[in-house]
């Protein structure tokens, strides 16, 4: 146990530094447009942050090696792939990864 | 997805994402129990902090004893992708009011994010109040309950990890950059798989020295670098 005084101030402080480094960017770009350059840029912000959270869920970290490979997280991710092909339907797609996971897991690959 | 940017098709399309982070909400409460925060202290994180991925890096810190202001910079380093997450989403939102603005801003998440991103090819790019504040209301007060689940069943069950919830979140990631490469239309999809193929790449270099969870900032700046650079030498 920690003094609640300790956590509430934690809690409290990085809340504030969450929540400004979300309302800042909205609340400033009322005020100034964005020039074309930076759009071009932020028009890659939603490929690249999904990827970039996929791709790192495929690895496990050895800080000063080269990463392994997360074997389930890579093979449950083929069905995954084949399901939002075949359905696009996102619940499809969310269900067959949970299935694909602990099915992995059961078996023990 | 459709055109129509209603309360009622917000909550439709929203639905889905849930299931990706109930069990990762659930994940917090069980990991904020085990590492000695109070049931009350799990739910009031969740719900001021409200940072996802972040809260377990300021839990691991506080088992830690750490200082304030150390956690306050890795919440920032580790939150700082929201800094393009709201750039990105602002010209959308230009014609809300400031404060609709700062509402919508306080509740944004990667998830409701790349949801309005995936929403806005079907509705020739426009975005509304209506429809992101329902998509993040339905996800904030889902990660409330999850985290607060979590924490209350927490001294019960062990890790959610054995049921595959864990895989939710990705799975989710997965289908809406399918869903987002294949609805996108201003940028070529040859573009689009370059980048991603040049995300893979950062993220395996990147990992042998940068900390995964300041890697994904990084690396979120240099796949859009590259993107540019390409869209202007070959595209």
């Amino acid at each position: 146990m920690y003094s609640f005084n300790y956590v509430f101030t934690i809690i409290i402080s990085s809340g504030f530094v969450v929540w400004l480094s979300k309302v800042f960017p909205l609340v400033i770009l009322k005020k100034y447009k964005l020039n074309e350059k930076t759009v071009s840029f932020l028009s890659f912000v939603p490929i690249t942050i999904m990827s970039a959270l996929w791709f790192e869920s495929l690895f496990v970290q050895h800080l000063g090696q080269l990463p392994s490979l997360n074997i389930e997280n890579l093979v449950a991710s083929v069905p995954t792939i084949l399901s939002a092909i075949l359905t696009r339907s996102l619940l499809v797609i969310v269900v067959v990864g949970i299935i694909s996971l602990a099915f992995i897991r059961v078996i023990g690959i | 997805m459709d055109d129509q940017l209603t309360r009622k098709r917000a909550i439709i399309e929203t639905m889905p994402t849930v299931l990706g982070y109930v069990g990762i909400g659930i994940t917090v409460g069980i990991v904020g129990r085990a590492s000695g925060l109070t049931v009350l202290e799990v739910l009031l994180m969740s719900m001021i902090t409200y940072g996802g991925s972040v809260q377990f890096v300021i839990i691991s810190m506080i088992i830690k004893h750490s200082e304030l202001l150390p956690i306050i910079l890795a919440t920032f380093l580790v939150n700082a992708r929201m800094i393009l997450i709201s750039m990105s989403v602002a010209p959308y939102l230009e014609k809300e009011s400031v404060f609709k603005n700062i509402l919508l801003g306080s509740l944004l998440t990667d998830e409701t994010y790349v949801l309005s991103m995936n929403k806005i090819n079907y509705t020739k790019k426009r975005l509304n109040f209506e429809w992101l504040n329902i998509s993040n209301l339905i996800a904030y007060f889902t990660w409330a309950i999850a985290s607060l689940t979590g924490a209350l069943i927490g001294d019960y069950v062990g890790t959610p990890q054995k049921f595959g919830l864990d895989f939710a979140l990705v799975a989710m990631f997965i289908g809406l950059l399918y869903l987002q490469i294949i609805s996108e239309r201003e940028i070529k999809m040859m573009l689009q798989l370059l980048v991603v193929l040049f995300t893979l790449l950062a993220i395996y270099i990147g990992l042998i020295f940068i900390p995964a969870n300041i890697l994904i900032l990084l690396v979120t700046i240099l796949g859009c670098f590259f993107g540019v650079i390409m869209k202007n030498v070959f595209f």
